[in-house]
């Protein structure tokens, strides 16, 4: 019998946590489910509708065009000179509207899951690494949209003089990362504590709203400070207002630029996303019995 | 003992659950346990868990579904898990296949574990059959490849071609089993666990999944872990069985033992006024029970006159007449043999009150074995008393075509009358 404690286990499932138990060989061996949660998601999101994927294009469009109409037409907000305010809100919109997807979109992993997380088994964090995924195929087609208009203002009006990208846009891709980690990372903390105490999904439905206010989207930062310096430190250090403001500085070249924000942006990111992964890591093993 | 075939090997599996409304209150819970974690002290609420006896009240919120569960399951083995319900199978099933995990222990395991435990797990009404079956085999854990190189295999088992690329939304309840069951079917795992699938589907396709199972099992020689009320399914699957009661350990070994010994334990042969299980509005009861043979001291014997005596408690003076009494007899393995009812004969005293009903059979055709009997009693066609599985009753060895020759019970459960001529 003494052969037994010295054979060679495959895994051991037992009571004991480690704090990080994430086993990356395995979720990369389900990829291929990663693959196809996506499309399912795209698939499945605008069946039995008439205007299908149309809608991707229509909800950031009229958003951008109400906010024009009602914060820089009716409350004056100025958006920069020889930049129009339609393309401003656009480009924060369409960076809004990643985030925010990602976070809802992950934060009742557990509650809209629980069927099939009671029945089978395969590495949690897959279910809210595909929202991220299929969202980004959203965010591609508004990004592309907001390029169009982006040409439009610029080749055919003369409203858009100074809308002009900046060297910064190679780094994009990066803060399209970020807001994908920061919002999964903050998603999986919600659906992670929502699993046992409801009252987070009403808050996260309103505050989601709420936050979009806070995060410099339809106004610029520099405009936010001042006009109201004693509250500017909540948006200041909002990552989200440091990357939409970054979006916009990017694309358009309206707001400010320093190597110290995209640092904060990444930091904030990355250890939101990490802190997340080790809660939901920690709540994925017995979510079932408080869910 | 060989260890380098034991595959599986579980070690003081136990598993607590709060009883109850889980609220907001566990927030109270939570601190506590926290506090006392800091302080280095153990989880005050590990302590106070009850064993996990369904029909009593306990005084705790707290209980064991599970508790001290131990055993080793070989490569290759078919593992029976039975029980009652609530007995912890499903719980342990659960643990198995990690969908959550034990309160204390561990299960080590030399090889991948896939669960079945219910068929069509993320099954997405709107997408057709095919994809679904990509996006179901996923979920279980297998690749893309994997399964584009079984996909035809799969179509054709479950039989639903014609329908594979339509939405799965509007496949019959049927197909829709049939064809996650046939994904499943082709999982390759080291481990399978398989929690009653085979309570689905139409006679023909039950066939199949019993016979796809043995393939599994025997042919592949994979190892299954296999949870079933059906007696007969885990009988006829499984080489070794481990019987659980209230979420321990009762039995382990055998598979023909631990049948028996599960169906020992769900009878309740002594007195069957204080049984628990029974439904009904109770304007008659059945008191107490007498089976034997010929008179009070023989026993039922095959080919021999059978009597079956229930004294009845008659709370309403219920006539004869208005009562209806039902006997379901049950084998050992769970199979309904036969149905009798005061509704097929006449009785005689129509107008009496009733306190006592005797069933009797000249020649009994019954072979050797054990028998379980529901009892079914209406009054006025409301259900008065209904208990599953009342009682039993041994029958021994009898000659019953009169000619010393006996007939195994394997071969015919009942013996019938019959001719054989060549004429018409």
């Amino acid at each position: 019998m003494k052969t037994s404690d010295t054979q060679d286990w495959l895994y051991i499932i037992s009571a004991k946590r480690n704090l990080i138990n994430l086993n990356f060989k395995e979720i990369w061996r389900y990829r291929d489910l990663l693959f196809l949660f996506v499309k399912r998601d795209i698939i499945t999101q605008y069946k039995q509708t008439i205007l299908g994927p149309l809608w991707y294009f229509i909800q950031p469009l009229f958003t951008s065009v109400i906010f024009t109409l009602i914060f820089n037409n009716l409350a004056s907000i100025p958006t920069g000179v020889g930049v129009p305010s339609f393309l401003f809100n656009l480009a924060g919109i369409t960076s809004w509207n990643y985030f925010s997807a990602c976070l809802t979109g992950t934060s009742d992993t557990f509650k809209a899951n629980q069927n099939i997380f009671g029945k089978v088994y395969f590495p949690r964090v897959i279910t809210p690494l595909s929202v991220v995924f299929s969202k980004l195929l959203k965010f591609g087609i508004q990004l592309l949209v907001f390029i169009s208009f982006y040409i439009y203002f610029v080749f055919f009006t003369d409203k858009a003089a100074n809308a002009v990208p900046q060297t910064a846009l190679l780094l994009l891709p990066f803060l399209i990362i970020f807001m994908g980690l920061f919002g999964l990372g903050f998603g999986m903390i919600l659906s992670s504590m929502t699993t046992k105490y409801r009252d987070l999904t009403f808050l996260v439905s309103f505050g989601v709203q709420l936050l979009m206010y806070g995060s410099a989207v339809m106004y610029p930062l520099s405009y936010f400070k001042s006009q109201l310096p004693e509250y500017s430190w909540l948006v200041e250090y909002n990552p989200m207002t440091t990357i939409i403001e970054l979006f916009r500085y990017m694309t358009l070249g309206v707001g400010e630029f320093s190597i110290a924000s995209f640092l904060y942006a990444a930091i904030i990111s990355i250890v939101v996303f990490l802190v997340g992964l080790i809660i939901f890591n920690k709540t994925e093993k017995s979510f079932i019995d408080t869910v | 003992m060989n260890n380098k075939d034991i595959i599986l090997k579980a070690t003081n599996i136990s598993k607590q659950y709060r009883l109850g409304l889980v609220g907001t209150g566990t927030i109270s819970h939570d601190l506590n346990r926290w506090w006392s974690k800091i302080r280095g002290k153990e989880d005050p609420y590990l302590k106070v868990g009850e064993s996990n006896d369904r029909s009593t009240k306990g005084s705790s919120d707290y209980v064991w579904a599970l508790q001290d569960i131990n055993f080793e399951v070989k490569r290759g083995e078919v593992l029976g898990i039975i029980g009652k319900n609530g007995a912890g199978k499903s719980t342990l099933l659960k643990i198995l296949s990690k969908v959550t995990g034990p309160t204390t222990g561990n299960i080590k395991t030399k090889g991948r574990i896939a669960s079945l435990l219910e068929v069509g797990t993320g099954f997405h009404g709107e997408m057709t059959g095919r994809e679904n079956i990509y996006l179901n085999g996923a979920i279980l854990g297998m690749t893309k490849k994997e399964i584009a190189s079984k996909i035809d295999e799969i179509i054709d088992f479950s039989g639903c071609e014609r329908y594979i690329d339509t939405p799965v939304k509007r496949y019959s309840s049927g197909m829709t089993v049939r064809l996650a069951f046939a994904v499943a079917a082709f999982l390759e795992p080291e481990i399978l666990v398989i929690d009653e699938v085979l309570a689905v589907g139409d006679a023909e396709f039950q066939k199949k999944a019993i016979g796809k199972m043995q393939d599994i099992s025997r042919g592949e020689g994979r190892t299954v872990l296999f949870v079933s009320h059906n007696m007969a399914a885990v009988k006829s699957l499984c080489t070794s069985a481990l019987v659980l009661k209230n979420g321990k350990t009762e039995f382990e070994g055998d598979v023909e033992e631990a049948v028996n010994f599960y169906l020992e334990g769900s009878e309740n042969n002594s007195n069957i006024s204080v049984f628990h299980d029974r439904k009904g509005n109770g304007k008659l009861l059945i008191k107490e029970v007498k089976v034997n043979g010929k008179n009070e001291d023989v026993k039922p014997q095959t080919g021999l006159p059978f009597k079956m005596t229930f004294i009845l408690d008659n709370n309403v003076q219920a006539k004869l007449i208005d009562v209806q009494m039902d006997l379901r007899l049950d084998d050992n393995l769970g199979q309904r043999i036969a149905w009798l009812s005061t509704s097929l004969v006449d009785c005689d005293s129509d107008d009496e009150v009733v306190n006592k009903l005797v069933f009797k059979i000249d020649k009994l055709n019954l072979n050797k074995g054990k028998y379980y009997v529901t009892t079914y009693i209406t009054v006025k066609n409301e259900i008065s008393d209904w208990i599953q599985n009342a009682f039993s009753f041994e029958v021994e060895e009898g000659d019953y075509y009169g000619n010393g020759v006996l007939v195994s019970t394997n071969q015919s459960k009942a013996l019938f009358n019959f001719k054989v001529s060549n004429e018409l």
